[in-house]
């Protein structure tokens, strides 16, 4: 029973972070197609900015729970930023191109980005553990738990809920949404589709790097986090459907849950079944489980 | 078609040049040349599954296999002998890309680069865990042997050097004739209009199960030859990186010519070995960067540079 329990929880902490990091790349290929390799760089850049900003900081001895919004705050802005010069330097550029091109013009972005962050943060590890240890443990039926972790759950709903708003009850998230369905007829209609691609790219930015400023804390930051990150994501993506909000929650369920099943009974499976799962269900449904088949315009 | 296909004769020019160079090449080029030709055998597989309009980014896949092949047989199991090793790399590559490639034949574009990504990343996957393999710091090889001969560890370099530039003329050979043969251009067509192609009477199915199968093989040759040369093996060999690099040198070359994919892994070497001596930090961005004005400029690869000859046979 309480395998179970940790199993489940662990499960869902794991989730919730691969939902956060995957959520931005679904949202940039939904209305761009672009899957975008470099994704993982935005998570490494907000990873990075977050561990050096939260040293600094809780080295001044300040407030320390104002810390939070600063560092997590810092890897939003950073990865917006970045986001930002891809998006207008290169990639307004390239739209209308194969989606493959695409896939290896991120490749090569990605490439840059590596060095980027080894040139501005050299090639030490980063530790940030100060905000990981201030939440304590929190005991569940015996069991204790990082409440870092846990608090991951509730970022994960928050930010999963707010995209949903977005996209469903606003004017805008309706624009959007007419972007994704038909980009001709949507520019025919009158919106500005060019700005609507900069403003998706760089919340998908955003969200990729606020996965990096979160996860920052729970481990050591070093160079070639992001390289080991996008394939996750990727794998969570493909799994609900490219392009899906909702197919990443239930894809990052997915791959959480059959992981902690592995970690906790064989963990020598543990990247196996990751990938596995992946397989699986591109052999079976290769368009994702979340995404209905569209009609083939001639 | 009617002109005199030339490219035939100057593969076999090239390959004595390539075989007398053994003879002044000092070792560190040698051993780079030798690597730069296992990876052009590689690129050359997916260059053929290019022509056909599909980029697998999951050729370390077979490349590692090769690898583990020759590793676990060398090491584990005493079998050293490059021919035996060689035949047992091509059969396990052959048996395990006609498997997959049955399903991936039915996948096109963004959906079967990610797919062969993720099939390379189980074996990744799997070989980081299992700890017999030395999980990720991989493990040494035995030196090869050719029919109970051993050479001296001085020579061997040398030996595995001429070997593998054999082994490449071979296949580059044979990959001519495939692509001037009208399987080799059923390619080309299935990427202009795959249903046309139906409507001839091909099979594109069939088309590109052949071509993952070859692309595979070619691959896992380039992965036991790369085992050789470097004595070692680890899982990064089927990381998607790995991939990638091969899906990089594709570009470099372009994928019109038989030869430009060995001319492309050639040039990355080079650029490779010197960029990581003068700029540690920086050479993945001088990749990255030149990915880009790849892609931009010259959307052939650098073998669009030369001047394109009157007649039209060169490919």
């Amino acid at each position: 029973m309480d395998t179970l329990l940790v199993i489940l929880i662990d499960g869902l902490i794991y989730s919730s972070w691969l939902f956060i990091v995957a959520v931005g790349l679904t949202l940039i290929y939904g209305v761009m197609k672009i899957l975008n390799l470099a994704h993982g760089s935005l998570y490494a850049i907000g990873a990075y900015t977050a561990a050096s900003l939260v040293g600094w900081y809780f080295g001044t001895g300040h407030f320390p729970w104002s810390g939070f919004v600063l560092f997590i705050g810092a890897a939003i802005l950073a990865g917006m930023l970045t986001g930002f010069i891809i998006e207008r330097a290169l990639l307004q550029f390239m739209y209308g191109r194969d989606e493959v091109v695409m896939i290896l013009v991120t490749y090569g972005v990605l490439l840059i980005l590596e060095d980027v962050t080894k040139l501005i943060w050299g090639v030490d590890a980063y530790f940030a553990y100060q905000p990981y240890s201030m939440l304590g443990r929190i005991k569940l039926s015996g069991i204790s738990f990082a409440g870092y972790d846990l608090s991951l759950i509730l970022v994960a709903i928050l930010v999963g809920f707010a995209l949903w708003y977005a996209l469903n009850q606003t004017r805008r998230g309706k624009l959007l949404r007419a972007v994704i369905h038909d980009r001709e007829v949507s520019l025919a209609m009158g919106i500005n589709v060019s700005k609507v691609f900069v403003v998706t790219f760089v919340i998908g930015s955003a969200l990729g790097a606020l996965a990096g400023g979160l996860t920052a804390p729970a481990l050591s930051v070093a160079p070639g986090i992001g390289i080991e990150v996008i394939i996750l994501a990727f794998a969570v993506v493909v799994i609900g459907g490219l392009g899906s909000v909702g197919g990443a929650a239930v894809g990052a369920l997915l791959v959480g849950i059959f992981r902690a099943l592995a970690v906790h009974t064989y963990p020598q499976l543990e990247l196996f079944v990751i990938y596995g799962v992946m397989a699986m269900v591109l052999s079976i449904r290769p368009q994702g489980l979340f995404v209905t088949a569209t009609a083939r315009k001639i | 078609m009617l002109s005199q296909d030339t490219t035939s004769r100057n593969l076999w020019i090239a390959m004595c040049a390539f075989v007398l160079l053994a003879f002044f090449l000092p070792n560190w080029l040698s051993f780079l040349t030798t690597v730069a030709l296992a990876k052009g055998l590689v690129v050359l597989g997916l260059v053929l599954l290019m022509r056909t309009g599909l980029v697998s980014f999951g050729q370390g896949l077979y490349y590692c296999l090769g690898g583990y092949v020759v590793g676990i047989l060398g090491t584990y199991l005493g079998v050293t002998d490059v021919a035996i090793l060689l035949v047992i790399t091509i059969v396990s590559s052959i048996v395990i890309s006609f498997l997959l490639g049955l399903l991936l034949c039915r996948y096109r574009e963004i959906f079967f680069a990610m797919l062969t990504m993720a099939f390379s990343m189980i074996l990744y996957g799997i070989l980081v865990k299992s700890e017999i393999f030395g999980s990720t710091d991989g493990f040494n090889i035995e030196p090869a042997s050719l029919m109970g001969w051993h050479p001296a560890i001085e020579s061997l370099g040398t030996w595995i050097y001429l070997f593998t530039v054999m082994l490449t003329f071979l296949f580059l050979q044979g990959m001519h004739r495939y692509f001037r043969s009208p399987l080799g251009f059923a390619g080309k067509a299935i990427r202009e209009n795959e249903i046309r192609v139906e409507y001839l009477g091909v099979s594109p199915k069939k088309v590109i199960l052949l071509k993952y199968v070859i692309a595979a093989v070619l691959a896992a040759v380039g992965g036991a030859l790369t085992a050789m040369v470097a004595g070692h093996v680890d899982p990064e060999m089927a990381f998607w990186t790995t991939s990638g690099e091969f899906v990089f040198i594709a570009l470099l070359g372009g994928i019109t010519h038989v030869a430009a994919p060995i001319i492309g892994a050639i040039i990355f070497e080079i650029i490779r070995t010197f960029a990581f001596d003068l700029a540690p930090y920086s050479w993945q961005m001088i990749l990255g960067g030149a990915l880009l004005l790849i892609i931009f400029f010259l959307p052939n690869g650098l073998w669009s540079l030369l001047p394109t000859r009157k007649s039209g046979g060169s490919l």
